[in-house]
């Protein structure tokens, strides 16, 4: 099983991607997003060893709604400061210590830092054990780590590298 | 009401153009050119994505889809000429 | 309705284009200029590609879903471009109005 599907998810994202792809559902273009989606895995295995669990879907879920929610508040909120003009912004670079350690969640944070209000990550240390990240208008920068680290971190952490919930 | 909001559509599409054109020229730094360059990539999706509502044909989206992968790759790749002095190592 | 519903997204989606381009033009230092272009255009060339989707779903039979594709791909893109600029621009050291931290200096972990 493991030896001969390496990816179970990665697969079948592989055929709806196909699906998408092709813009049109038939057989034969499930057979082939299968085949597609079987072989482009199994081909690519020796690139991505380690096997990627989710441990609690239910927070994943309420994860991703809170990232959709939050997409598109960021949005407004950086349209809104434009508009406002570049005089009263007040930039600032944050560090976030990090908790998560695995390559997965914390690209993940990272791409979502970069999608939400105000926040674009900007630097992950040597070590990586810290993410600069910079905001493009704040007046406690404390807050805002602390923000991110619970909005965003915490339900990362728990579904990529256990935890309780 | 469709067919009155293309027209505003297309000029805000055009403005953002002009803005990142003008940022693409002034600089001052590369990043900034770099960052102009891939708004403007992604001002040309919308802008196709536009043109396919507007003409009702489908077959803009395939350039769409190659701009949007041709425009991350390229802007990967020069970020990472900036900050290494080489694309492959 | 739907008429409507496409309009609005259709205006939605063009203006956020206009404004994240408009902070790219207007804003003061390149680390805040790279705001406009991540978040508003994201949204909005987002909000136009579902116009689309609706547009071909409602005209043709069947769904049109393939723009969900494009969609996607900038979700998940322009963050790690935008990621990417941030280190090139702390790495050449670019003016910035807040204060470059010290960390800046002693990069380059080979991790995009």
């Amino acid at each position: 099983m493991r030896r001969w599907l390496p990816h179970p998810l990665l697969s079948v994202s592989l055929v709806v991607l196909w699906l998408l792809l092709v813009n049109e559902l038939s057989t034969g273009h499930l057979v082939l997003g299968a085949l597609l989606g079987w072989l482009i895995p199994f081909a690519a295995s020796r690139f991505w060893p380690e096997q990627i669990r989710i441990r609690h879907p239910g927070v994943l879920l309420r994860f991703l709604g809170v990232f959709a929610v939050d997409i598109v508040r960021g949005s407004f909120h950086v349209a809104w400061l434009i508009l406002k003009g570049p005089a009263r912004l007040r930039p600032v670079f944050v560090e976030v210590p990090l908790d998560v350690e695995s390559d997965l969640a914390i690209s993940l944070l990272a791409n979502t830092i970069s999608l939400t209000p105000g926040t674009v990550s900007a630097l992950l240390s040597g070590d990586r054990r810290t993410l600069i990240v910079h905001t493009i208008d704040t007046d406690d920068p404390a807050a805002l780590v602390a923000e991110i680290k619970q909005r965003y971190e915490a339900p990362l952490k728990q579904v990529f590298e256990g935890g309780d919930a | 009401m469709l067919a009155t909001v293309i027209p505003i559509a297309y000029a805000l599409v055009t403005l953002a153009f002009a803005m990142s054109f003008w940022r693409l020229i002034k600089g001052p730094d590369a990043p900034d050119r770099i960052l102009a360059l891939d708004t403007l990539y992604v001002n040309t999706i919308a802008l196709l994505v536009l043109l396919g509502i507007h003409l009702g044909s489908a077959i803009y989206f395939e350039a769409a889809l190659l701009i949007a992968m041709m425009g991350f790759v390229g802007t990967v790749a020069l970020c990472k000429y900036l900050l290494r002095g080489d694309i492959i190592e | 309705m739907t008429d409507t519903l496409l309009a609005v997204l259709v205006l939605t989606g063009a203006i956020f284009t206009f404004i994240g381009s408009l902070g790219l033009a207007r804003l003061r230092d390149f680390n805040t200029r790279l705001h406009g272009p991540t978040k508003a255009t994201t949204l909005g060339v987002g909000c136009l590609l579902i116009a689309s989707a609706l547009f071909f779903s409602l005209r043709d039979d069947g769904v049109s879903l393939h723009e969900v594709l494009v969609t996607l791909f900038l979700f998940i893109t322009a963050p790690v471009s935008a990621h990417l600029l941030a280190k090139a621009a702390l790495h050449l050291k670019v003016r910035s109005l807040a204060p470059t931290p010290r960390a800046g200096d002693a990069q380059t972990t080979d991790r995009g």
